[in-house]
């Protein structure tokens, strides 16, 4: 029954999902298309030649500008249901391989942060609620601060005392995990801040509530009834709010790569948004929304491994 | 030999030094074998003393004592550690409502399991086992089903013992249960007392609380009436209940209704004399007998989560009449409430018809029944959460009675004044918002409210179940006085059998969506015939206390 249930609901979402994607395709597909000024002349542009009109022409033909927009938009939906991202006009490469070349940096940046940030929001957030007044008031300070600063700062601020001033840590560049640990950080301390106080504010509903007192009645710990009980009833928001947050934490790896000169998913999308590359620009934009679409199913399935009755009921 | 608990002069406060004790300088003391109980309203401080006595007082809380002892140890010196140790193993503690006091997100063989892991070295399957045992012990059938369970696939009785299961696992010699029945149905509250009374044994000690005297009667040795955060009085059960010595004992045992409190007042002071009637508008009342509200054949079934229909409302009828009072009784889930709420045209039944005054009811276009509305209002259990919480009481009883129709100046303060002596609150609160008010001014509120429209029925759903009884009493005054004074009639529904056979002139009592059995309230309750009624009386825990009544 549970399973049934669960898979239906799976289901819907799956197809909910195929429908975002389309959705995201087309809003970018028509946006770039409308506002991106003449396709031809920036894939050309791209090699510092002056084109002719007949080069522009070719052009238009090779690419199929010179079709009305709807019938553009048709064949290159019907290209993404074949698998196919189209191509690159500057980089002249398949759509796909080009993220894919970048896509493993971005995850390992990516990925770090999401982790770095659950630990520490976790830690910080069950250790922190319904404290004295001072702890909690330092805290959420410090968390209002990360939060409501701006990442580049946050990343400059940690380059100036960890690599300029303590030599820590590399300034730039991409080799070996030391160089990963400030843009991770960079990525990950907002996020943290945002997370815990989510998960503070929850928590604290928590643990006024009568079965935290039924545990501590047990003769268990605080730390361990935090852990072991409040937790859990607390995560159904912290993992909410993680999933808008991981899906969003693509857009966010272009400033910390830009700061850190690293390769990326946020780069790529850069290059691609100033030279106008459109179907780079979509192919991201697929991409990303891809990332949403799985990062909320599996928030979704979370939903129902945290809570049984999310699903029975 | 001496007593497993003894404590004298308990001081509990909460916040500085300044702030007024919640609990002032108590002394008691409790051996094995023995069951005590501490009763008294909310805010006696009587819950709190409870949690003083496993040391979870809570945060921000300054406790003083000149004697705490637990099994002849010091407790007042337990550290943190020690404390530990006790709770869970030595001391078992339940708690109210098994919904709230479970982890919803375990089953609850892990929660009667979890004092087992942190006080016994046991194997897993050793725990496991004794986890069994214990759903066995308490009455659980199908152990092995029921321990894999979540507390809401569990129905209340099952879970009220899985979580005395959870407290009495370790074989604590003293048990603390916190109001364990105020959540369940009579029959299944009955149940839990017996199996409360089983955790009574020769080296086992009870401390109940409780704010209902009655259940207290049948399960305590010893009571001690607390108020303010003192006891007024404590005796042998006996002696408490049958010759209260405190005005204050008196007063509790005077509100409890019950049979033997009909036509009679349940609070001191005086009935309500309503000075000056001026503002109101001469209407006419329906002679008394006229049939106000007819329902007939009322049916309606709700999808189950599995999908299946299930009837909330099996073929009901009935007749209200003015001046009168039906009482629908039941437990939860036996159709009460949707049967008000199709009276009340807020749920449309699948079949059968209501006429108010003589009219079809249930056809009428939205706009027709909003004009006949203000015939029939409503009052409920919670009264703040029918409140706009940024309305202040001004607003609230402005409000309705500009939807009843008075609009202007000098009519509508009238009224309103006359509205808050009909309901006997003082004109200072009404710029109050909802949250400042107590729950019995809360409730005062609602019924002013109600009365705005000058209606000829009040349907009363459950509206004294989340007062303290000494409160409840005086609504119930005001209730029976308001329908004396303006010849109002009530559909009044409640689970509790005492309220309803104290007001009502007729009852229909209702068990899985049916009417099992109907008639004027003496004879069903004297003579009852349906065995479901039989065994819901036999269920009520009665005060066994004579000429306690009389003042």
């Amino acid at each position: 029954m549970r399973a049934k249930l669960l898979a239906e609901r799976i289901g819907w979402r799956m197809i909910a999902g195929v429908g975002v994607l389309w959705g995201a395709a087309t809003a970018a597909f028509f946006t770039l298309h409308g506002t991106a000024g003449d396709a031809a002349l920036s894939t050309v542009a791209g090699q510092g030649a002056d084109p002719t009109q007949a080069v522009l022409d070719q052009v238009r033909r090779d690419y199929g500008l010179d079709l009305p927009l709807w019938r553009q938009y048709v064949d290159y939906l019907g290209q993404l249901l074949h698998g196919d991202l189209g191509e690159s006009y500057q980089q002249r490469l398949p759509v796909a391989q080009a993220i894919e070349a970048q896509l493993g940096q971005t995850v390992q940046l990516a990925a770090g942060a999401i982790v770095i940030a659950l630990v520490l929001a976790v830690g910080v957030g069950v250790l922190t609620a319904k404290r004295r007044r001072w702890v909690r008031a330092t805290t959420t300070g410090v968390e209002l601060l990360l939060a409501s600063t701006p990442t580049f700062v946050i990343g400059l601020v940690l380059l100036i005392v960890f690599s300029i001033g303590l030599h820590l840590f590399p300034v730039s560049g991409q080799d070996g995990l030391r160089s990963l640990v400030l843009p991770t950080f960079t990525l990950a301390l907002p996020v943290t801040a945002i997370l815990s106080q989510v998960l503070r504010s929850e928590l604290e509903d928590v643990l006024e509530q009568p079965f935290i007192l039924t545990a501590r009645a047990r003769g268990m710990r605080d730390v361990a009834v935090r852990f072991r009980h409040a937790l859990r009833h607390a995560a159904i928001q912290l993992v909410t709010m993680s999933g808008y947050i991981i899906g969003g934490l693509l857009g966010g790896t272009v400033i910390t790569e830009s700061l850190f000169n690293r390769q990326g998913i946020g780069q790529l999308m850069l290059v691609a948004t100033t030279n106008k590359d459109i179907p780079l620009v979509v192919g991201v934009v697929i991409f990303c929304a891809l990332v949403y679409v799985v990062v909320n199913l599996v928030v979704d399935i979370l939903y129902t491994v945290i809570d049984p009755r999310v699903v029975t009921r | 030999m001496t007593p497993l608990l003894e404590v004298e002069n308990l001081r509990v406060r909460f916040g500085s030094r300044k702030a007024g004790p919640v609990v002032d300088g108590i002394s008691f003391t409790l051996s094995r074998g023995e069951c005590l109980a501490l009763v008294g309203e909310s805010g006696s401080g009587k819950s709190v003393t409870a949690r003083t006595l496993v040391g979870l007082t809570g945060a921000g809380s300054l406790v003083e004592k000149d004697r705490l002892r637990f099994d002849g140890e010091d407790a007042a010196r337990f550290s943190e550690r020690t404390w530990r140790r006790v709770r869970g193993s030595r001391i078992g503690f339940v708690m109210q409502d098994a919904l709230s006091s479970l982890d919803s997100l375990r089953p609850v063989g892990r929660e009667i399991a979890e004092p087992l892991r942190l006080h016994e070295s046991l194997t897993r399957a050793q725990r496991e086992q004794r986890v069994l045992e214990l759903l066995d012990s308490v009455g659980v059938p199908e152990p092995e089903f029921r321990s894999g369970q979540y507390p809401h696939e569990l129905s209340g009785g099952l879970r009220q013992r899985a979580l005395i299961a959870s407290a009495i696992a370790c074989d604590p010699e003293l048990v603390i249960a916190d109001e364990p029945t105020t959540a369940l149905d009579a029959t299944v509250a009955a149940q839990v007392i017996a199996l409360l009374n089983q955790l009574k044994t020769s080296n086992r000690a009870l401390l109940m609380i409780s704010h209902d005297l009655a259940v207290v009667s049948t399960l305590a040795d010893r009571v001690a009436v607390m108020r303010a955060g003192t006891i007024v009085e404590e005796g042998s059960a006996a002696q408490v209940l049958r010759d209260p010595q405190h005005p204050y004992t008196r007063e509790l045992l005077a509100a409890v209704p019950s049979a033997a409190t009909r036509h009679s007042r349940l609070s001191p002071g005086p009935p309500l004399a309503v000075r000056d009637r001026s503002a109101v508008r001469p209407r006419e009342r329906p002679a008394p007998g006229t049939v106000l509200i007819e329902a007939e054949g009322l049916r309606k079934s709700f999808k189950g989560r599995d999908g299946r229909a299930r009837a909330a409302v099996d073929d009901v009828s009935f007749v209200l009449a003015a001046g009168e009072t039906l009482g629908i009784v039941g437990e939860s889930g036996s159709g009460k409430t949707t049967t008000a709420r199709i009276v009340l045209g807020l749920d449309t039944p699948d079949s059968g018809t209501v006429r108010l005054r003589g009219r079809p009811w249930l056809d009428l276009t939205a706009a027709e029944r909003r004009a006949e509305r203000r015939h029939l209002q409503v009052i409920y259990q919670d009264p703040l959460g029918s409140f706009d919480p940024r309305y202040t009481v001004h607003r609230v009883l402005v409000e309705a009675l500009r939807v009843a129709g008075i609009e202007r100046g000098a009519q509508l303060r009238a009224r309103l004044r006359e509205l808050l002596e009909l309901v006997q609150l003082p004109a200072d609160l009404l710029d109050r918002r909802p949250i400042e008010l107590s729950g019995g001014q809360r409730q005062r509120v609602a019924i002013a409210r109600a009365l705005a429209p000058d209606p000829e029925v009040i349907v009363c759903d459950e509206p004294v179940s989340a007062l303290d009884v000494s409160v409840q009493a005086r609504i119930l005054d005001l209730l029976a006085d308001l329908q004396r004074e303006l010849g109002l009639a009530y559909l009044f529904i409640s689970h509790d059998l005492g309220v309803i056979h104290h007001l009502s002139d007729r009852v229909l009592v209702m068990k899985d969506g049916a009417v099992v059995e109907s008639g004027p309230a003496d004879e069903v309750f004297a003579h009852p015939t349906d065995p479901y009624t039989k065994a819901l009386l036999n269920a009520v825990p009665r005060l066994a206390i004579v000429g306690a009544q009389d003042d």
